[in-house]
């Protein structure tokens, strides 16, 4: 009847209308994932521009040669004094009475791990001595073990994979898939540390349970294991934080044990587990060989003590003179891999798999490379491999399969970038039987929020450190936007306006579709290019009365490389004190200038070194300096705290 | 830039459109891209990258279009050089238009023939999954779970086309 064709035709349109939205929402999640991801990844690349820095740093800053060897040891990895130190240093730290967090007994055993477990769902902190034993046993431990460790499935033990395993995902998977055992085994594949809260307790988990499971329990090196990343992403600060008297102890031994994690893990000679990936020159061999606690950081490649390596550096536009190599380092340089060797660690911390063939240098992480479906066959076919299992990458599933099933990506970590950005997975196998994949995501309300909700989230989230990092770019940003408006009209084509985004930003995101958050349009469609910074702009310090304009750029520039001097800062405050003497900054900021051709003047820098130094003691608190620098975004009724300097 | 209105000068203009549509159309494309191997998966993604383009085509009408775009044999993966002239095209014959608001109130106010001003939980599942081109389970769900008025247990349409319209923007 006529009544049964309207209802049909009414079903039809909710539900065609429907489905638009729904698409719609999709594709908006996506980009915000995309916005995320690629920020991270150019982050990654300044992190790794910085080894260029310290190398340049290191061929110009002569003083540093002659006051500070430590500075130059450091730089160049030297070797911990050996655990002779160990005894004295452990045993001198007394646990006081008072102390009411977890006490453990050396051998350590089961009870160890779950007095822990229980101990850290009630937020207590393990004691200095006690994370110091674990850490000096950990490292001796691995350093009984291969670079990488071969494992065999039974048909009753499961095994199960994790990458990327942080606290909230660690509860969740160790309440439902069981704590690590002699009959239920784990592999972490690399990246337990940096960007959560709970780093130090998921650590010590980790450590405590693989010292009682040493043959249950594999720790795969990730390329978070690496004291430079901690020192950008958040863990060197936690420790730090949470170990006020022995936390410069701790980062130290840390550093060590990271040396010592193994590169990956065989199972069953077929399937190789690594955190990155694999490039065309991926050499087992080689790598089963090397000496893997002489990769210190990926930071810190191999400098040859030769002319071509002067040479190298003479290309540099830079106008100091090049002061010829005395450099005496701690050891030999029979303390360092070799280049080779270092490319072929970097190669499988850092690489990423990718639909095109061949082998491609990893433009967005600035190290390692992008590998295509034939590298996979060719290298997994040269060492009779039948699959590769990586993480370091966030994937919207928490797992991904590409390279005609060869290559698996399993991410651990639930809501990775904001609450619903995200699923996690794990893996588990045993022999005889296909792969299976656990997800699941972590969330702090008791249901799910409608998908419009999550959505709105994560999406504000993005855009807000899309639009921070437009405004660290502001004056080059505005300078390309000029250079194209002859009319000063103050629009653009959208098309211009997308391509100057592109080159400066240096990200590759779909700006059109971006653009309704980022700027205003006006009736021709042609984008109003300032209309970006209207409602943001960076916070100056309150207390040092700078003016408008002339110090801008300034500002600008140190909220832009703010991570960067952080690490430079830490490097040059070798005893971990928060402060470096303002000649030592003065010299640093002077290289700096001119290596990442800054325009400050040389008379700018000094009434900086003068406002830094906030007590007026001659020397300088860098962090409490460089958390002044923030970005207010107007719109807010409340500064959240995640946009402020970490 | 957009409005000359010579010969020549619209000719122009087309292009700089069309070339702007396969800019929007190629970022569409690589969001859902994830090998970045210029292919995309057809059931789960292809729907979704032509919807997310502001088009609104039926089911029916996004099996023919996908028809259009694959391969003679099919891989179950679509390739960005098939899809971008047929995507074109869509857009260009402004193809697909989306549902305007009172059409869509209109069409709940059917569902809804006493004019109460809701549905029950019930009455919208069994539309949805039994008339027209059903939902599937998760559709529905996903659908109920921003609809749905927990205090009544109802969909008060009104209110949730009000919302839904401010979030699509």
């Amino acid at each position: 009847s006529g009544c049964g064709e309207d209802l049909l035709k009414a079903a039809l349109v909710i539900q065609n209308w429907y489905r638009g939205y729904s698409a719609r929402l999709k594709a908006r999640q996506r980009y915000a994932l995309t916005i995320f991801q690629s920020i991270e990844y150019a982050d990654e690349q300044g992190q790794l521009q910085l080894s260029n820095f310290f190398s340049f740093m290191l061929e110009n800053y002569t003083q540093i040669h002659k006051k500070d060897p430590e500075l130059l040891a450091r730089l160049f990895g030297s070797t911990l004094q050996d655990y002779k130190d160990r005894q004295d240093y452990v045993s001198h730290i007394d646990v006081p009475d008072s102390y009411h967090g977890p006490r453990l007994q050396f051998p350590l055993t089961f009870t160890d791990i779950d007095l822990l477990v229980e101990a850290f769902k009630q937020q207590q902190i393990l004691h200095a001595h006690y994370v110091l034993e674990v850490l000096f046993e950990t490292k001796k431990v691995l350093k009984q073990m291969p670079n990488f460790t071969h494992v065999k499935t039974s048909p009753s033990k499961e095994l199960t994979i994790c990458g990327k395993f942080q606290s909230r995902a660690a509860k969740l998977i160790f309440r439902s898939n069981g704590l690590p055992s002699g009959s239920n085994t784990y592999i972490f594949n690399g990246d337990f540390v940096d960007r959560g809260k709970h780093s130090i307790e998921i650590l010590m988990i980790l450590f405590v349970s693989f010292l009682v499971y040493p043959n249950d329990l594999h720790l795969n090196r990730g390329n978070h294991e690496d004291f430079m990343m901690n020192l950008r992403y958040g863990f060197t600060k936690e420790i730090l934080h949470k170990y006020k008297i022995h936390g410069k102890k701790i980062l130290q031994i840390l550093e060590d044990v990271y040396t010592w994690l193994p590169i990956g893990t065989i199972i069953d000679s077929e399937i190789l587990v690594i955190h990155g990936g694999i490039s065309e020159s991926t050499d087992l061999n080689l790598l089963h060989r090397i000496e893997r606690n002489k990769m210190k950081s990926v930071l810190m490649s191999p400098i040859p003590l030769n002319e071509d390596h002067n040479n190298d550096l003479k290309k540099n536009k830079i106008n100091t003179t090049i002061i010829p190599r005395e450099v005496k380092t701690n050891g030999s340089l029979s303390e360092q891999l070799t280049k080779h060797e270092w490319e072929q660690v970097i190669d499988i911390l850092w690489s990423d798999p990718r639909g095109k063939r061949g082998c491609y240098p990893n433009t967005s992480r600035g190290g390692g490379c992008y590998f295509g479906p034939d590298i996979t066959s060719k290298v997994l076919n040269k060492y009779q491999l039948k699959m590769l299992i990586r993480s370091h990458e966030c994937k919207p599933e928490g797992y991904e399969i590409c390279h005609d099933g060869k290559v698996v990506t399993v991410f651990s970590a639930s809501n990775y970038y904001e609450e619903g950005s995200n699923r996690g997975a794990y893996i588990k196998l045993c022999s005889g039987m296909n792969l299976r994949f656990f997800q699941y995501q972590v969330t702090k309300a008791t249901c799910l929020r409608p998908l419009y909700q999550r959505v709105n989230t994560i999406e504000s989230s993005a855009i807000r450190i899309l639009k921070e990092r437009m405004i660290s770019r502001k004056t080059d940003l505005i300078h390309a936007f000029q250079l194209q408006d002859r009319s000063k009209s103050g629009k653009l084509p959208m098309g211009q306006w997308a391509f100057s985004m592109e080159n400066v930003l240096g990200l590759n995101l779909p700006w059109r579709s971006l653009s309704p958050h980022l700027v205003t349009t006006d009736k021709s469609g042609n984008i109003n290019y300032m209309s970006s910074f209207e409602d943001i702009h960076i916070q100056k310090p309150l207390k040092s009365g700078w003016s408008d304009g002339a110090q801008s750029t300034l500002i600008e520039t140190l909220y832009r490389y703010r991570s960067d001097l952080q690490i430079i800062f830490n490097i040059i405050d070798s005893d971990h004190s928060g402060l470096i003497s303002m000649e030592e900054f003065r010299a640093m900021w002077k290289l700096f200038n001119s290596h990442y051709s800054i325009h400050i003047d040389d008379f700018q820098i000094d009434d900086l070194a003068e406002r830094m130094d906030l007590n007026k003691d001659g020397s300088i608190d860098f962090n409490e300096f460089l958390k002044a620098f923030y970005v207010v975004h107007k719109l807010d009724n409340v500064n959240k705290s995640d946009s402020k300097l970490a | 830039l957009w409005e000359t209105k010579d010969a020549e000068g619209e000719e122009w203009g087309d292009r700089l459109v069309i070339a702007e549509f396969h800019k929007k159309i190629k970022d569409a494309f690589e969001v859902f891209d994830h090998e970045a191997n210029n292919t995309v998966d057809v059931r789960f993604e292809i729907g979704t990258i032509i919807r997310s383009l502001g088009c609104c085509p039926s089911e029916g009408e996004l099996h023919d279009l996908i028809v259009e775009v694959e391969e003679e044999e099919p891989t179950g993966y679509i390739r960005f050089e098939k899809f971008l002239p047929v995507m074109t095209k869509v857009l260009l014959e402004k193809r697909y238009r989306p549902i305007p608001e009172d059409i869509l109130l209109r069409a709940f106010e059917v569902l809804d023939p006493s004019k109460r001003g809701f549905l029950t939980k019930e009455e919208l599942i069994k539309y949805m999954t039994e008339e027209g081109e059903p939902f599937s389970q998760e559709e529905m769900e996903e659908m109920l779970s921003a609809a749905i008025d927990p205090e009544s247990n109802s969909i008060r349409y009104k209110d949730y086309i009000a919302m839904m319209v401010v979030d699509d923007g």
